[in-house]
């Protein structure tokens, strides 16, 4: 009876509560933990560096939302970062191109990539997995070729773009909030949102719907390029250089984000707000865990077990959800 | 082995079964004799499908007792059913797409020597059971998903026959089989009973019931409304108990005002399931499409709307010239041909989402402003088919998967309705649909054609297509082989047609 009560009472929160409560609880409890476990945690500084360090891995971990609700994945979004920064070390430093028109380059680069991958899976019905693990060599290979295995060293003519800031917000952090802003509304507010979580419920049953599921699965694989050059930007901009091993494993860090933010690997199901809270449970982890002076193996020992973790509770936060659902909608039939 | 005997061998007393926001059974009571049938009828919704995975352990209900051969029972699962001899084939297809006919009927129990299956004796097994289902011309070796939906269905009571079991449920087997393959399943269902076996069968078919039930249970709204033995009820006595009114059984339509053609296919070929297939369809027209199972008429429908692409052949819409070139359903669409298809839970439904998603899907554009959604407008749109076709969901917001049948398969109507094509095909649009929801859908398909649009109806139900037909097309493997006005057709005729191109083969 008890737990029946209970239920009810958390069905009766707005429903966008029960959404990211359960993420803002999380990231608060490890901030608690670690605010009393490190004696300088709370500091302006900490707060820097997980702000420093999230945005290039925010705007990937949107692109990779919108990939795995279509029910596809992308692995060579680190590749395709390290390629795209090396695009644009090479036309910054070797050609100076002024940076707009170098940032256009290395933009076109991700788009190009996912192109690429876009339309190979489209156009023969391959698996994305296949093809972008295709992609993630060929991008890497490519990284390495155009910069010749160097780092290539940019300065300052990239340190602008981390150095602007507003409000006290780095640029980059704000370009990151803003994209996952805006990535949330079209995918809960927009036909094309509709359209994609459509596809990654029942593909086929879209086609009999008379909708050609095909260009509306490239064009989100060209975002998701398109991002990852965005990130590029960023990333290389933090660095002030070109590293042909940027990204790397970046992939895994991006799906383990999204996933943690419940996001169905089974695709249908997803939320871009819920990724930016999986990226930033990651990072405050990274960041406190070192604080604390944990090992690199402990950390990712920790790191995977969280994961783990989030997924199971993910199930049931899904279960509440429904009967939360369910409950406010009987209420509504019988005013 | 007890022979039938009238002794009762499953009792359910008194059980509850609730989901958020609705009761689906209150106080059902409810049991099973050796050797009998009994039958379970109801309306879409009324609580059918639950009561049956309760007892086949699918479900827990929320109160209640069960006994089995007076003993307490309390299935942990499906597989733990099963070992208590309790078999059941679900409504919904479970069909392993991938894996062969003979792999799918024997998954639980695949013959086998130290882990390497014995192919032989696995598909001479399968053989032997598939021709007593009239699968008899399938290959046991050939992937599921190859077969019709009819057939699939087929295989599922194939896998449900199998294995030895003391009560053996069915709901809605016959739901999209003919009337040459109801009577095989029949002669199975009369061996088992004979074998002792219990039955428990739900079918929307009143008339079907009435053949092999022993005894009626008619469901409505989660109550049990009674239990007769079947030789003190008839047909109309069922329905009135079922639908709590009295449906007038009158002609649908009398004589059509048919005006321009709006659908022409010349010469339309794929493969071997359709062969040089040429018909038309008027504005105002309802055109039937009648054949045995695995006939082509699924398969000529979805080449005409380009699910499938055709070898050959030409299609005319509108009394144009030139003849349209139609290469993906979006194509069709464009043209104003819907197809409501066979399979909703593959091909029709988005399962895990909402009744209101699923309807406004195939024309977003008129719930939207410059691509941005208007929930509000969406939810209307839903609100109004839901009220029109009397879809029973605790609101729009419910995920379709939770619907009964039935009522799934009104939503797939509603999405296509909602799109306002002029053209419209419909492949066994009742399939599942009780007798009331059917009696609406038949009327639905009259107002649609008096509209002035043209329709095609394939249905396995030829008494049903008689009633609200102008034409009868009669397919046999692949071709056309009749076409009968309103005048001409009977009964013996389309079946002596439906197998023409079989005889002499
Ligand atoms: N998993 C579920 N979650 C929520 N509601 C459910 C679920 N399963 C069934 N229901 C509801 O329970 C009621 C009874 O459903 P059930 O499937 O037993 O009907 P049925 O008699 O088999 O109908 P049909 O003839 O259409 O198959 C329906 O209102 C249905 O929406
Ligand atoms: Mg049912």
């Amino acid at each position: 009876m008890r737990k029946k009560i209970i239920k009810k009472s958390i069905a009766d929160l707005p429903a966008f509560v029960t959404d990211y409560i359960g993420m803002a609880l999380a990231l608060a409890l490890l901030l608690v933990i670690f605010g009393l476990s490190a004696r300088n945690f709370f500091t302006l500084t900490t707060f820097r560096t997980i702000a420093n360090q999230v945005p290039d891995i925010t705007i990937v971990a949107v692109g990779m939302t919108f990939v795995l609700i279509i029910a596809g994945i992308d692995l060579s979004v680190g590749s395709v970062m390290a390629l795209a920064g090396a695009v644009l070390g090479l036309s910054l430093v070797e050609f100076n191109f002024p940076l707009p028109a170098a940032i256009v380059m290395c933009l076109a680069v991700g788009i190009l990539c996912g192109a690429a991958n876009g339309l190979v899976i489209v156009r023969w019905r391959l698996p994305a997995f296949i093809v972008t693990l295709g992609m993630l060599e060929i991008a890497r290979g490519g990284a390495y070729l155009v910069t010749e295995s160097r780092t290539i060293y940019i300065g300052g003519p990239v340190e602008v773009i981390t150095d602007a800031s507003i409000l006290g917000f780095s640029l980059p952090f704000i370009v990151a909030v803003a994209i996952v802003v805006a990535g949330q509304l079209v995918l809960s507010r927009t036909v094309f949102g509709r359209y994609l979580i459509a596809i990654g419920t029942n593909e086929e049953a879209v086609r009999l719907s008379g909708i050609d599921p095909r260009p509306l699965k490239l064009a989100v694989f060209v975002l998701c390029g398109f991002l990852t050059s965005i990130a590029a930007v960023i990333h290389t901009a933090r660095l002030s250089s070109a590293n042909p091993n940027a990204g790397y494993g970046l992939e895994l860090q991006a799906i383990a984000a999204v996933v943690i933010g419940g996001t169905s690997l089974m695709g249908g199901r997803g939320s871009v707000v819920s990724s930016f809270f999986g990226v930033l449970i990651i990072a405050v982890l990274g960041t406190g865990l070192a604080q604390i002076g944990a090992q690199e193996s402990t950390k990712r020992l920790i790191t995977g077990c969280v994961i783990v973790a989030a997924v199971i509770l993910d199930h049931y936060r899904h279960r509440i959800r429904k009967s939360q659902k369910q409950v406010l909608v009987s209420a509504k039939a019988k005013p | 082995m007890k022979s039938a005997t009238s002794g009762t061998v499953f009792r359910a007393c008194d059980i509850d079964k609730s989901f958020p926001g609705v009761q689906a059974l209150s106080a059902v009571d409810f049991d099973l004799r050796a050797g009998e049938v009994h039958a379970l009828v109801g309306e879409n919704g009324a609580g059918k499908s639950t009561l049956m995975s309760i007892i086949a352990g699918v479900q827990k209900p929320d109160s209640g007792q069960m006994c089995l051969y007076e003993q307490q029972y309390e299935p942990n699962g499906r597989a733990d059913a099963e070992a208590h001899g309790i078999r059941m084939v679900m409504q919904e297809l479970h069909l392993i797409s991938n894996l062969s006919v003979a792999e799918n009927i024997f998954i639980e129990k695949l013959p086998n020597r130290f882990g390497i299956i014995d192919y032989d004796k696995l598909n001479g097994a399968a053989r032997k059971i598939m021709k007593q289902v009239g699968l008899g011309d399938v290959d046991p070796d050939v992937p599921v998903r190859l077969l019709g939906v009819g057939q699939q269905q087929m295989v599922e009571i194939a896998a449900g026959l199998s294995r030895r079991c003391r009560i053996l449920v069915l709901d809605e087997p016959t739901a999209s089989l003919t009337d040459r393959e109801i009577e095989l399943l029949f002669t199975q269902i009369r061996k088992l009973k004979a074998e002792g076996v219990g039955i428990i069968y739900i079918s929307h078919r009143i008339e079907e019931v009435t053949r092999i039930a022993d005894r009626v249970t008619v469901l409505r709204d989660g109550k049990v409304i009674s239990t007769n033995p079947t030789s003190e009820l008839s047909v109309s006595d069922i329905i009135l108990m079922m639908v709590g009114r009295d449906l007038e059984h009158e002609q649908l339509r009398h004589g059509s005002k048919a005006g321009q053609v709006a659908l022409r296919v010349v010469g339309l070929t794929r493969g071997r399931k359709v062969r040089d297939v040429s018909f038309e369809v008027r504005r105002g027209e309802i055109l039937g499409v009648v054949g045995l199972m695995g006939s082509g008429r699924t398969e000529t429908m979805r080449a005409v709307f380009g699910a499938d692409r055709p070898d050959s052949g030409k299609i005319f819409l509108y009394g144009a010239g030139e003849p349209v070139e139609i290469r993906m359903p979006r194509d069709a669409v464009r043209n104003g041909i819907a197809l409501v298809t066979e399979d909703r839970k593959e091909q029709g439904l988005l399962s895990a989402l909402a009744v209101r998603v699923n309807i406004s899907l195939t024309r977003l554009r008129d719930v939207s402003r410059f691509g941005w959604m208007d929930i509000a407008e969406e939810q209307s749109v839903a609100d109004r088919y839901i009220a029109a076709l009397g879809i029973r969901c605790s609101s729009n917001e419910q995920t379709v998967g939770e619907l009964s049948g039935g009522n799934q398969q009104k939503v797939v109507i509603a999405k296509w309705l909602y799109r306002d094509c002029d053209v419209l095909i419909f492949d066994e649009p009742t399939r599942g649909i009780d007798v009331g929801a059917k009696f609406e859908i038949y009327h639905m398909l009259a107002e649609l054609a008096e509209k002035g649009k043209a329709v095609i109806v394939v249905s396995s139900d030829t008494k049903e297509l008689m009633a609200v037909c102008d034409r009868i097309m009669v397919m046999s493997a692949g071709r056309v082989a009749a076409t009968f006005g309103r005048n001409e057709w009977s009964q013996e005729k389309i079946m002596s047609a439906a197998f023409s191109e079989y005889v002499g083969v």
